[in-house]
């Protein structure tokens, strides 16, 4: 035993540099002001888009064609073209984003080499700009000699491209959140690993890819920069109707109409966005709820 | 001293009838060897206690005796692992084969995010095993695992609305389902309370009927309450590289381990002045 003895004062009292201390206090105010900038600009963007657009966020927006008169032209080709492209994204992103994430989360020896380049290149994925994806779908177009890039198929396979590292990054995460005992359990009983992963690991980790998922598909939703790349900006007046389909998506619609000279276009090019946020925080908000209702606590 | 010890339906024979023989046994983790020279006969039938303090290999030879230690990267075992005649680390073994029939209960219950039906159907299905009637299988499991009276209105629950001693037994009944012969215990009453390590320690008396049980405790009156047989382990630092390897230092009935103790490291242990 020590034989020293603390010296114990009879109060309690303030300590130095405790809670309520100037640089504590100053600290928690430069926080605050940080956190008041970025729900200001937040909201005042949302506001001056909704007090522009609100004359015409109208039935006529959502239903008609986009045409020469800025009170009359709607973004329906857009709304649909948008949701043409999602799908088709999310077919192609999910089930190889999914699959990539098991492979590297549950099989890969993480002391292998290749497999670790391969990891730190699907980290610094995430982190390319959304315009490279979208030239690089432009050359293998090219290369496949392609003349009409204005397809569903193209825009969608760039996006894809785009959110398929974040589908990897967040589903190895919502893998590593099950328990390696679930595992151990299932092998124990002789289960094989293939099966553990279909039958324990992965339907465990749904809701986390759920969220992920959705998460990236709504910034997909939001891209516009490698779908001019390849051809998105046109002017269309009907509906898109399959994966060869031409189509324009509803950031391309906003961009067209905002670099109009008209004002009625800039009107109609903030109602377009407010569609766009109405559509974002819908995925957003079923994103939260797939996590707050079925993530498992373990 | 005195000691009671479980009533014994059987008397207990000198050697086992073995069920599963490791015959000089070593296992490494990469290069650092953490059991060496384990020969014993774990008995058909019989609950074998593997004690000994913290290092002392014991888990690690549990893990051995069912292929789980192949999970962990770079995990080794050298010498023979005797099931029937067949070195379970043969070239033409296949780990989930030697699971199928020597199944395992783990120190935290581990239910599966799944009802309570489904926890115990899980094994049958994924080993593709014929079952006429999953329904009596599960209630047998169940029962089997003195666990049916208390769950037999939930079975489409969530397995995690039950009590940890209750997923431990589910857990065991869960074991029981895919019908193994030998059941591998890893600490599973660390987690609970006096009265749920009661009912584990009375199923597993039950249990010794039909199936042979080796348990691995870090509580010597557990040992002593429920084993017919005890390892005692302990670690020695190696000559050669100063490495702490486990070794097995003493293997009789449990009366003799806790009686009369041939190794003076063993009577040491059990009577507390170390581990």
């Amino acid at each position: 035993m020590s034989t020293t003895t603390l010296s114990v004062p009879r109060r309690l009292g303030r300590a130095k540099g405790g809670e309520d201390s100037p640089k504590a206090m100053a600290f928690m105010a430069a926080l605050w002001f940080c956190l008041f900038v970025a729900v200001l600009f937040l909201v005042v963007l949302i506001a001056v888009t909704v007090i522009e657009g609100l004359p015409r966020w109208d039935g006529a927006l959502l239903g008609n064609y986009p045409g020469p008169d800025p009170l009359e032209a709607g973004a329906r080709p857009a709304i649909l073209g948008s949701m043409w492209v999602i799908a088709t994204t999310a077919t192609m992103a999910i089930p190889l984003g999914v699959a990539a994430a098991i492979h590297l989360e549950e099989f890969a020896d993480p002391t292998n080499r290749f497999n670790r380049f391969v990891e730190l290149n699907v980290q610094n994925l995430a982190a390319v700009p959304a315009i490279v994806y979208g030239l690089l779908t432009l050359s293998a177009v090219a290369l496949l000699g392609l003349t009409n890039k204005n397809m569903v198929i193209v825009g969608a396979m760039s996006l894809a491209l785009l959110i398929l590292p974040v589908i990897i990054i967040s589903t190895r995460e919502a893998l590593r959140a099950v328990p390696i005992e679930i595992r151990h359990g299932s092998l124990a009983l002789g289960a094989s690993p293939l099966q553990t992963v279909i039958r324990q690991t992965l339907p465990a980790a749904v809701p986390g890819i759920a969220t992920g998922s959705i998460l990236a598909l709504s910034r997909a939703l939001g891209e516009a920069a490698p779908l001019l790349l390849l051809g998105g900006l046109v002017f269309l007046r009907f509906d898109p109707n399959g994966l060869l389909s031409g189509y324009t998506t509803l950031p391309i619609q906003i961009f067209n109409w905002s670099s109009r000279p008209q004002a009625g276009f800039h009107t109609l090019a903030a109602a377009a966005s407010m569609v766009l946020l109405a559509l974002l925080m819908a995925m957003n908000s079923l994103a939260i709820y797939i996590r707050n209702r079925f993530q498992q606590r373990w | 001293m005195t000691r009671t010890y479980t009533s014994r339906a059987r008397e207990l024979v000198d050697t086992p009838s073995p069920v599963i023989s490791c015959t000089d046994v070593n296992i490494y983790y990469g290069k650092f060897r953490a059991v060496s020279d384990v020969t014993l006969e774990f008995g058909d039938r019989e609950i074998t206690a593997l004690i000994g303090p913290s290092g002392c290999g014991k888990s690690t030879v549990l893990r051995s005796l069912n292929r789980m230690n192949d999970l962990i990267p770079g995990a080794r075992v050298e010498g023979v692992i005797d099931y029937h005649g067949q070195n379970i680390y043969d070239r033409g073994v296949d780990a989930i084969e030697v699971r199928r029939r020597i199944g395992m209960v783990f120190q935290k219950p581990n239910p599966f995010p799944k009802s309570i039906f489904d926890n115990i159907a899980y094994g049958p299905r994924v080993s593709g095993m014929q079952v006429d009637n999953m329904e009596e299988l599960v209630e047998k499991s169940l029962r089997d695992a003195a666990l049916w009276d208390e769950v037999k209105d939930k079975l489409k629950q969530s397995a995690f609305g039950l009590s940890g001693g209750q997923q431990q037994r589910l857990c065991i009944a869960r074991t029981i389902a895919v019908q193994p012969e030998v059941i591998l215990m890893d600490e599973p009453c660390s987690a609970l309370d006096p009265i749920a390590t009661m009912k584990i320690e009375d199923l597993m008396q039950q249990l010794r009927e039909q199936y042979a049980i080796i348990i691995v405790t870090h509580n010597m009156q557990q040992a002593a309450r429920v084993a017919d047989r005890t390892a005692f382990f302990t670690a020695m630092a190696s000559e050669e590289t100063g490495d702490r390897t486990g070794q097995l230092v003493e293997y009789d009935t449990t009366e003799v381990i806790f009686e009369r103790p041939a190794d003076q490291r063993t009577e040491d242990y059990i009577s507390g002045r170390f581990g």
